[in-house]
C-alpha cells in the first residue's frame, strides 16, 4: 500500500519545488546498491571515466530507453527496485506524476574527493547553478528523485539547491553567473535518504572536500496523466476562504496557504509578488481549482470589467 | 607596475544601489583568490551603497524593461544586476 504525500507536503513542494525524506531507504539496501556499483576507496581509482564505465558494464542499473514506463524500468529485486517499491517513495511517485509515469533519463552522479584532482593534478571546481534540461514553459512537470546511499556531510559537497526556484522561466546554464544565491541550501542527509525536486529547480554540484567518493542517483520522471489531485484521490481539499489582507492574528495556526505563500530571501521585492502569484496559479493546477487564490493576489487582477 | 581587474558583481533586492543583496559573483583578475559557485552563503556587503563605500566603481547596472504584453506575469532571471570593478596593481 503505497503513502500518498499529504495536503501539507503538496503545498511544501508547490511552494519550494522540493521535498525530502531523511534516511528514508533502509541500510541493508543501501549496502546493497553500493556492493553492486562496486564502490571502492578512492586510492583504488585512477580515472573517473573508466570508474563510471566499470558500474555501467557490471552493475545491475539497467539502460533505459527514454519513455519506458517506470514500472518495468528496473531488474526484479534489484536494490533500486526495492527503492521505487518502497511505499513512501512510491506514493510520492504517485501524488506528483503519477502511477503511469515514464522515465526521461537516469544517472549516477559521482563527485569524487580532493586528493583525486591533486593526483590527476585536476582543478577542483563545483558546478555551475542551472536548471534542468532546457527552457520549460508547461504547467506540466517532471521530477527528478534523487537517492543518496551513503551519508552526506556537509564537507562532501551535497547538491546546492535554491528553493522557490523552480517555476522561474529560464535556460538551463544561463543562471550560471549567479554563483552565490542567498538562503542556498546544500543537501546534508543520512545514508538513505530520498530528494525529490520539480524539474525547474535551481541547482548544481558541490565540491567534495571529504576524503570519500560521494554518489548521487537521479532519475528524471515525466507524468503521462494530468497532474490533478493525484495524492487526493478523494477530492477532499476544499480552498480557505478569503481572510482579511494586511490583519494580522498573532495566535493563528499555520494553513496551507502560509506553506504556500512562503517567501525566500532571493526574491526581489518586486518579482516575489509574481512568484506568489506563479505557486497560485500551479495549485490552481494541481488542485483543479480554476478559480482559488490566496491573498486576493489573482482576483485583483482578474477583476477586468472592459 | 601591471594592473588586474576584479570583479564584483551584486544583484539587489529592488533597482537602486541601497537596496539589500540578495546574490553575488565575484571574478579575481589578480589570481589571489579562486571563486566558484556555491562558495559562500553570506553576501560579502549587505546592499550596494556598501560596495561603493569600500571602493568598488560601479560600471555596469541592469535597465529597466518594460515586461512584454502577454507576459506580464512570466518569472526568469534575476532582475537587478549591478557590475563593479577594482584595479589591482602588483606583481602578478
Amino acid at each position: 500500500m503505497v503513502q500518498l504525500l499529504s495536503t501539507e507536503q503538496m503545498a511544501e513542494f508547490a511552494n519550494s519545488g522540493c521535498l525530502f525524506f531523511d534516511g528514508l531507504i533502509d541500510n541493508e539496501t543501501n549496502k546493497e546498491f553500493l556492493n553492486d556499483i562496486g564502490h571502492t576507496d578512492i586510492e583504488n581509482v585512477d580515472n573517473m571515466q573508466k570508474y563510471f564505465q566499470n558500474i555501467k558494464a557490471s552493475s545491475s542499473i539497467p539502460r533505459i530507453p527514454a519513455g519506458t514506463p517506470l514500472k518495468n524500468a528496473y531488474p526484479h529485486k534489484s536494490p533500486l527496485e526495492k527503492i521505487f517499491q518502497n511505499e513512501v517513495v512510491a506514493g510520492a511517485i504517485n501524488s506528483l506524476v503519477g502511477s503511469e509515469a515514464v522515465v526521461d533519463h537516469q544517472f549516477l552522479h559521482l563527485t569524487f574527493p580532493t586528493k583525486y584532482f591533486k593526483k590527476t593534478n585536476q582543478r577542483q571546481m563545483s558546478q555551475v547553478n542551472h536548471q534542468d534540461s532546457t527552457i520549460d514553459p508547461r504547467i506540466t512537470f517532471d521530477i527528478q528523485l534523487f537517492y543518496f546511499p551513503t551519508d552526506v556531510t556537509k564537507e562532501m559537497g551535497g547538491t546546492r539547491y535554491h528553493p522557490g526556484t523552480h517555476l522561474r522561466i529560464v535556460n538551463e546554464m544561463g543562471i550560471a553567473k549567479y554563483q552565490n544565491i542567498k538562503g542556498q541550501k546544500n543537501i546534508v542527509c543520512k545514508a538513505g535518504t530520498i530528494g525529490i525536486f520539480h524539474n525547474g529547480l535551481w541547482h548544481g554540484a558541490g565540491v567534495n572536500f571529504s576524503d570519500e567518493i560521494r554518489y548521487m542517483f537521479k532519475v528524471r520522471l515525466q507524468p503521462t496523466e494530468k497532474q490533478e489531485l493525484l495524492w487526493d484521490p478523494e477530492k477532499k481539499y476544499k480552498p480557505l476562504p478569503n481572510k482579511a489582507l494586511y490583519w494580522t492574528d498573532e495566535n493563528q495556526e499555520k494553513t496551507v496557504n502560509d506553506i504556500l505563500m512562503k517567501s525566500y530571501p532571493w526574491q526581489e521585492a518586486d518579482t516575489n509578488r509574481l512568484d506568489k502569484i506563479n505557486t497560485i496559479k500551479f495549485w490552481r493546477m494541481l488542485t483543479g481549482h480554476k478559480n482559488l487564490d490566496i491573498d486576493y493576489w489573482l482576483t485583483r487582477i482578474e477583476n477586468e470589467l472592459y | 607596475m601591471p594592473k588586474r581587474q576584479k570583479v564584483l558583481v551584486l544583484y539587489l533586492k529592488f533597482p537602486s544601489l541601497e537596496a539589500e543583496v540578495i546574490s553575488w559573483a565575484t571574478f579575481d583578475g589578480t589570481g589571489q583568490k579562486l571563486h566558484m559557485t556555491g562558495d559562500s552563503d553570506e553576501p560579502p556587503y549587505p546592499t550596494g551603497l556598501d560596495a561603493l563605500l569600500d571602493g568598488w566603481r560601479l560600471f555596469q547596472s541592469s535597465q529597466a524593461i518594460p515586461e512584454h504584453p502577454g507576459d506580464e506575469f512570466r518569472t526568469s532571471y534575476l532582475k537587478h544586476e549591478f557590475f563593479f570593478e577594482k584595479i589591482e596593481e602588483g606583481d602578478f
